[in-house]
């Protein structure tokens, strides 16, 4: 069954391997996935360790529910110090290798040290191997995984896998499965590269038995029928995240030239409809993909239908490729974000940084911080869309001054650039911002500003707050499974109750990567769709494990916190721009330039921002400074961390 | 009427749902090593052919079989195991074109799709359907219609022409 898939330690620079079963009631403390990493990274590295030392952790797990059946259970997570923050790193993909993982015996992989020369590891059926991975060191990401599986002799080996840009180290490089689905965020494939570790690979043929085989089945019917039936997931089958740019494009609430402005014009190519059209005349009318066991299938699939590319297979672009290739360096064409999406797909990178990152340094250079003496004679300014695509070249290969530089991530490369190139970075933490706007949303700048790993929307971010649902929507959803009786604003420019609904998201959030489901799959586009009060029976129906709403939000809570605790040992301070729960000025001081009524003009206002914060503290249990409160750690039982049951 | 499950490969998404449910189903376990249905995957083209027993009239698996294990359900219309004669030989799953005779490692034995007792869970969880169940003789209905999709298309391409003519 669920609970019995093990934890498996492996230590790379000594070959050792340790498999454990995972104690129950570690269980009902942290569930699995992102929180039990949560737990394990705080527990296995020391204050300060250097991000990319042997003495790092980099940890690989997949949900409690993976693989069960329950809908949509394929989401593996990755988590270790992160290299381009210094604080927790943590990043989230779908596909189908944790399920693999878990069919091979295994929720969890600790691994630790470095390998000498580079190697991969294989998990098969409770077997653990390092295998030697000379041959794979260079290949980009899908080639790696193609080759792991002609050398095992095995199509359906499943991978984990970094490409060039992991190799090469830079700060940002990302952990990949299959074609597209992306590790993306804190650059976890940095970490791996830093380990020698090229891939994991898995196969596994091992029962997951269901606690409640017939009660499961049909309670999953009844899941799946709920949440194809919300109209925005039926949107993202059929356009998939790129609608989500389109219609907040059209608003004025994506970022376009590096937060200059906040509304990409004349952006008919890049359409969600345009990239549909493409996809059809390449691929067929139907051209949607899915990860393992979901009815969403939000992916598209794609051949880049012209350029030096032309005819390559991929899929996506998501609403990151959009923003990182489209609105954010303002070029407009769909063949440069196909192209560009393709490219950050095949060398491991997150597009999202990449994208945020360029685009940084073309508002450099168009101020002249930085000169064309900088960029080797690349004319680096907005809308040149060769540019763009050769910034990326530049950086995954750590090519040239500049490419080097900014391969480093926005905070070490502002220090390297100098002059104010640092007020220009729209960055939290050390995380470049995704290519939204949050200046008419309080709500959300408090969801950026607060997000433990970062800059980020798949955290807390309370995405319905633009839907102007009435209140007593608002307070159905918000105040359960814990009540909350204070005030809920239908209007998304409000600062009212915004910081219980991020707390509260943050809670939602942190319990689905715990159970190992999809956001699409709970209350983050769509308000109708499940969350606490439908967990426990998916839990007792497919695990045989007890658990109530309410000890489902406590276990939230608890990882939440533990995932605090890491990032102020690593250094938080509320107020630090650089690691701190603060904004860039530009958030406070620019208007919106362009969009809707309800959105052109705005800012958001400091003193009501400093009000927001105080009340997420309080909701979290902070203290004024943003550290845990005794109390807070005697409710949530730690107390004693680190404990080192695990 | 008999009814049989129709692949419609084109509308499949790659979830492997089916895979998940059918070994759920029948063994209580999630393990799509049990499974009666099988996506077979290019993924550097994005292609997912889902593939599971035709049922077929003339069966290979029926004619081979040296104990007379197999035989045809003629109420639902599917192909059987009768594991009390069942000597688990493999020679069905030798001799199956469609590779949809499975053998499994765990309990050694052979297995295949028995329609899920005429309500295919494959079917039922499947919201594309790109695996549909389907009185037998509406099986090329959704072929039939693509072709004259396409003639249409042609059609209307062709009177275009004419016109700019």
């Amino acid at each position: 069954m669920a609970l019995n898939r093990k934890i498996a330690y492996i230590d790379l620079s000594t070959g050792e391997i340790e498999t454990r079963p995972i104690p129950l009631d570690v269980r009902k403390k942290f569930l699995g996935g992102r929180g039990l990493d949560a737990y394990l990274l705080y527990n296995h590295t020391k204050k300060g360790c250097d991000p990319l030392g042997p003495d790092n952790v980099l940890l690989i797990s997949g949900g409690i529910l993976t693989a069960t059946c329950a809908s949509a259970t394929a989401r593996t997570h990755v988590m270790a110090k992160s290299p381009l923050t210094g604080l927790l790193g943590s990043a989230n993909m779908g596909g189908f290798f944790a399920p693999e993982l878990a069919w091979a015996g295994f929720h969890h992989l600790v691994i630790k040290g470095k390998a000498e020369k580079p190697v991969y590891i294989w998990i098969h059926n409770g077997e653990i191997e390092i295998r030697d991975a000379a041959n794979l060191w260079g290949k980009t990401t899908t080639e790696t995984q193609w080759t792991i599986r002609e050398e095992l002799g095995d199509e359906d080996v499943k991978c984990a896998v970094i490409g060039p840009a992991g190799e090469n180290l830079v700060r940002f490089a990302n952990v990949m499965t299959g074609i597209k689905n992306a590790a993306g965020r804190t650059g976890m494939g940095c970490v791996m590269g830093s380990k020698n570790l090229k891939a994991v690979a898995a196969r596994g043929t091992m029962d997951i038995e269901i606690a409640h085989p017939v009660d499961a089945l049909e309670y999953n019917k009844r899941f799946i029928d709920q949440i194809t039936s919300a109209k925005v997931n039926k949107t993202q089958g059929t356009l998939g995240t790129p609608f989500i740019w389109g219609a907040t494009n059209s608003w004025g609430g994506v970022r376009c030239r590096n937060f200059q402005y906040n509304q990409c014009e004349y952006a008919d190519d890049i359409e969600p409809e345009r990239l549909d059209e493409i996809a059809t005349e390449t691929i067929g009318p139907y051209h949607m993909t899915g990860c393992f066991g979901c009815q969403v299938h939000c992916r598209a699939q794609y051949k880049i239908p012209s350029g030096p590319y032309a005819g390559r297979y991929d899929e996506g672009p998501e609403y990151t490729s959009l923003g990182a290739f489209g609105g954010e360096p303002d070029c407009k064409n769909a063949v440069t974000v196909l192209t560009g999406n393709h490219l950050v797909d095949q060398y491991g990178i997150d597009n999202l940084e990449i994208g945020s990152i360029i685009s940084w340094a073309m508002e450099l250079y168009e101020l002249g911080i930085l000169t064309s003496k900088d960029t080797d004679g690349l004319d680096l300014r907005f809308g040149n869309d060769e540019a763009l695509l050769e910034m990326v070249d530049r950086i995954c290969y750590r090519k040239g001054w500049l490419g080097d530089t900014l391969a480093d991530g926005g905070i070490l490369a502002s220090e390297k650039i100098g002059k104010n190139s640092f007020e220009y970075l729209i960055q939290v933490k050390g995380m470049n911002n995704l290519h939204s706007d949050e200046r008419a949303t309080p709500a959300l700048a408090l969801n950026i500003a607060t997000a433990s790993r970062g800059s980020d929307h798949l955290r807390s971010r309370p995405a319905i707050d633009l839907y102007h649902l009435p209140e007593e929507v608002l307070r159905k959803i918000y105040s359960n499974p814990v009540r909350y009786d204070g005030p809920l604003s239908s209007e998304h420019t409000s600062y009212e109750g915004k910081p219980w609904q991020v707390f509260w998201q943050e809670n939602c959030f942190m319990a689905v990567d715990c159970l190992g489901i999809c956001k699409y799959h709970t209350v983050f586009l769509g308000a109708t769709l499940p969350n606490f009060e439908d967990w426990p029976k998916v839990l007792y129906y497919n695990t045989g494990l007890e658990m109530t709403p309410e000890e489902i939000w406590e276990v939230a809570e608890r990882c939440n916190t533990m995932e605090r605790l890491f990032n102020l040992r690593e250094g938080l301070k509320r107020d630090d721009l650089k690691k701190g729960d603060m904004l860039n000025h530009r958030y406070f001081d620019e208007p919106c330039r362009r969009g809707a009524p309800d959105v052109i003009g705005k800012t958001i206002d400091r003193e009501e921002f400093k009000k927001m914060i105080d009340e997420f503290y309080e909701h979290k249990g902070l203290d004024e400074n943003g550290v845990v409160k005794p109390e807070t750690l005697k409710r949530l039982g730690l107390k004693k961390e680190p404990s080192h049951l695990l | 009427m008999e009814k049989v499950l129709m692949i419609n490969y084109q509308k499949c998404t790659g979830c492997r749902l089916c895979e998940l449910v059918c070994s759920v189903m029948h063994d209580g376990v999630s393990n799509p090593a049990r499974s009666r249905i099988k996506v077979m995957k290019w993924e550097s083209e994005g292609l997912y052919i889902p593939i599971s027993c035709q049922q077929c009239e003339d069966a290979p698996c029926v004619n081979v079989c040296p104990v007379k294990a197999i035989s045809r359900d003629e109420d639902i219309g599917f192909v059987k195991v009768d594991y009390e004669v069942c000597i688990g030989c493999r020679s069905c799953v030798a001799v199956c074109p469609f590779g949809a005779m499975n053998y499994n490692i765990i309990d050694k034995k052979v297995f295949k799709c028995d329609l899920c007792g005429g309500d295919p869970q494959c079917v039922r969880f499947c919201e594309e359907k790109a695996v549909d169940y389907v009185d037998a003789d509406r099986v090329s209905n959704f072929k039939k219609k693509d072709a004259a999709e396409r003639l249409s298309a042609a059609q209307k391409e062709a009177s275009a022409l004419q016109a700019a003519m």
